[in-house]
């Protein structure tokens, strides 16, 4: 059935939680109302990246992209759009009045920096229909390999293209294949790293939600080039969207034949087999990875040895992150080439991050590497909320560290990132302006590597919970002389002798923060004082008794009592009884309410 | 999946149902698509369009709509616009008119002269 018109919604877990499903069923109910569902097809699809703007519904052939679209929307939609042609132009993302409704979408410059390699397909295809990824050059990369490459053609494609991991460490993924390949051992696995952990970050999900395939599709050739039979996907059961997309797209393909036996009438078989993690952080370490696969608690091993030789089950193994699958069909039908012709020297292809925080275009966005951090956030992240300064962004979750803004205009790859002490990580993004306190940040990833430590080494165990004990202490005003110093003694301890990554890395918050703003933490310590009026023990209210009207407002707002005045006269806060909640400085119509640092 | 042609077979069939998602560099056809529009007769005459366009495997024409451009006493209206931006509007179309559209102009590239506004008036 030809449609002259295709409506995509997004289907994303961010859109899906703004009720794109009903806006989904709503507009379906009125085109048939309508009369007009054998001319217009209702598509879902995965995120198209601008969650902020959410839910996101695009219209072919005219390319008309409406944004924040409601359930009460979809009547004005079908009757005006798609029954008499006429754009919505008050939902239209963009330029409202463009005269090429899709050139708007276009100019917008949150896609027009973006290059999107492992996002193609997403909010472009129904990711539940295997014959639409096939449309946009599916699974040609299999058969190419299959039918006119050797494994080791495959490895040296791989290598050359100078693909790193996209998982966070950048280990080269052709050199990583070529070891498991080189390994002895009569049955290898493939393993595919679906154990989104970082806080903030989302990538991995919006794949594997938008374009499942295209794992599947990536796995199989690496299961070729390593000689393995079988792969599995260890994904979050925390993804219930990402999961059942995932087991569609594994059934489709089975019927496809494009998984199981002698795929495209060759020797090769492979299939995929899925395993839910329970949301334990360590089990995106890939040894505790493999072993939480074997069914047993998820805790790392000693490396050496690595993986490629003794991995899953004692077998040769490779694991790749999702986004480094997502690259792998496009190198394969594009040539090493040309995926080399993007990036930076060392650093090649694109990265996505999930753009978070203080930051007007909150989203998931492809960029080439070498981006610069002040293009991500002016050019395609919107700038900051409220006019605020620009304080620093965190990238790399808890195993990473923080950019201040003197180093806005470092180019994004990995070697940038390390040098300046942070990491790539798997992608987050998170953006903080002037009101964020980098001790309190420092605090709150310290706060998770200790929750999600697994307890099997002591530097990570015991050396965790005492940074974070040290960092509570100073951010509640009770920070001593020499603390800064146990905390960077500390954190290089726990760095050369924690047995895996997550511990490993787990003071680089600390470390990063104290390099950029050693200040803030002798702020805390020496003057008992918190710059950024984050910390609440640091913090006084007061009312600046020239401005109070004496309307009493703020001392009804305060839910303990501790404001007292008479009418039309001033009112005082009583520091003992406030609990520094801020009502009170909300309430106030008059700016009288002072917070103090 | 037996071979590389079969996916073949499969990616052309499927990218025939979406490739009206890309619109770079296409001809459109813009049929008017208000009250007036409607009224007389409008939808069958897009409808016509995609389905001949469909069923001669054109690949580089959209189909879409507009309201009304003020001439609705010659609805019918549609406009062929090519990527160069030339513009040829049609009128007092009817599904017979716009399948031979299809074959003469956007198949063969010779404009339908007598189908024309100019002709028209």
């Amino acid at each position: 059935m030809i449609y002259r018109s295709h409506v995509l919604v997004c289907g994303g877990t961010g859109c899906t939680a703004s009720k794109s499903m009903d806006i989904i069923d709503e507009l379906n109910k009125l085109i048939r109302e309508n009369k007009i569902d054998n001319e217009v097809k209702v598509i879902h699809t995965g995120c198209f990246g601008l969650c902020e703007k959410g839910p996101i519904v695009v219209i072919y052939p005219e390319g008309a992209t409406y944004s924040r679209v409601t359930v009460e929307d979809a009547r004005e939609i079908v009757e005006e759009h798609l029954v008499k042609g006429r754009i919505v132009k008050r939902l239209l993302l963009g330029d409202k009045d463009a005269e090429d409704v899709s050139k708007a979408l276009e100019d917008v410059g949150f896609f027009k920096h973006q290059v999107r390699i492992a996002l193609r397909n997403c909010g472009v295809i129904n990711p539940e229909n295997i014959e639409e990824y096939i449309a946009r050059d599916g699974y040609r990369a299999l058969g190419k390999v299959l039918t006119e490459m050797t494994p080791e053609q495959v490895i040296d494609t791989i290598k050359k293209s100078g693909l790193r991991g996209r998982g966070g460490a950048g280990f080269p993924t052709g050199l990583k294949w070529e070891f498991a390949a080189k390994a002895k051992g009569d049955q290898k696995y493939v393993c595919c790293n679906a154990d989104e952990g970082d806080p903030g970050a989302f990538m991995d999900r919006s794949i594997l939600e938008g374009d499942p395939h295209t794992v599947l599709e990536a796995m199989a050739i690496a299961g070729y080039a390593i000689g393995a039979n079988q792969g599995f996907i260890y994904v979050r059961a925390e993804y219930p969207i990402a999961v059942s997309r995932l087991e569609t797209a594994i059934k489709q393909a089975r019927e496809y034949g494009l998984l199981g036996k002698n795929i495209f009438g060759t020797d090769f078989s492979f299939d995929i087999e899925l395993r839910l993690g329970a949301g334990a952080f360590v089990c995106g370490e890939e040894t505790a990875l493999m072993t939480s696969i074997e069914g047993k608690r998820g805790e790392p091993r000693p490396r050496p040895p690595f993986p490629a030789n003794k991995g899953l089950w004692q077998k040769p193994t490779i694991l790749n992150n999702v986004e480094t699958y997502a690259n792998i069909p496009v190198i394969i039908l594009k040539g090493p080439e040309w995926f080399t012709g993007i990036g930076t020297e060392k650093s090649k292809g694109t990265k996505v991050f999930a753009m978070g925080g203080k930051i007007n275009n909150t989203g998931l966005v492809e960029i080439p590497m070498g981006t610069t951090v002040r293009e991500m956030i002016y050019d395609i992240g919107g700038g900051i909320p409220g006019g605020k300064k620009f304080k620093a962004v965190q990238t790399g979750g808890p195993s990473g560290g923080c950019i201040p803004a003197s180093l806005m205009d470092t180019p994004i790859d990995y070697d940038n990132l390390l040098a300046i002490g942070s990491m790539m990580g798997s992608g987050g993004f998170i953006v903080m302006d002037e009101d964020t306190c980098m001790v309190d940040i420092a605090k709150f990833f310290l706060e998770f590597t200790v929750d999600e430590s697994c307890g099997k080494c002591p530097p990570c165990r015991i050396g965790t919970k005492r940074m974070y004990e040290i960092l509570d202490r100073i951010t509640k005003g009770q920070g001593q002389d020499g603390d800064i110093e146990k905390l960077e003694l500390l954190a290089r301890n726990i760095c050369s002798s924690a047995l895996c990554g997550l511990g490993q890395t787990a003071p680089n918050p600390i470390l990063s923060t104290l390099r950029y703003f050693r200040d803030e933490y002798e702020a805390h310590i020496y003057e008992k004082r918190c710059p950024a009026g984050v910390c609440k023990d640091l913090l006084r209210y007061v009312i600046d008794e020239d401005k109070c009207k004496g309307c009493s407002l703020c001392a009804r707002k305060c839910p303990v009592n501790a404001i007292s005045g008479e009418v039309k006269k001033t009112y005082r806060i009583d520091a003992e009884k406030c609990i520094k909640c801020g009502a009170c400085l909300e309430a106030c119509k008059f700016g009288a309410v002072k917070k103090m640092a | 999946m037996k071979s590389l042609a079969e996916l073949e077979a499969i990616r052309e069939r499927a990218l025939k149902e979406i490739n009206l998602r890309d619109n770079t560099g296409k001809t459109r056809v813009v049929v008017g698509m208000a009250t007036c529009g409607i009224a007389a007769g409008a939808r069958p005459v897009m409808n016509a369009f995609v389905e001949e366009l469909n069923k001669r495997n054109v690949q580089n024409v959209n189909v879409t709509m507009t309201g009304c451009i003020g001439a609705c006493r010659l609805e019918p209206i549609a406009d062929v616009i090519t990527p160069d931006g030339v513009k040829t509007t049609y009128v007092k179309l009817d599904p017979e008119k716009a399948r031979k559209i299809v074959v003469e102009h956007l198949i063969n590239g010779r404009p339908v002269k007598e189908y024309t506004i100019g002709e028209a008036e």
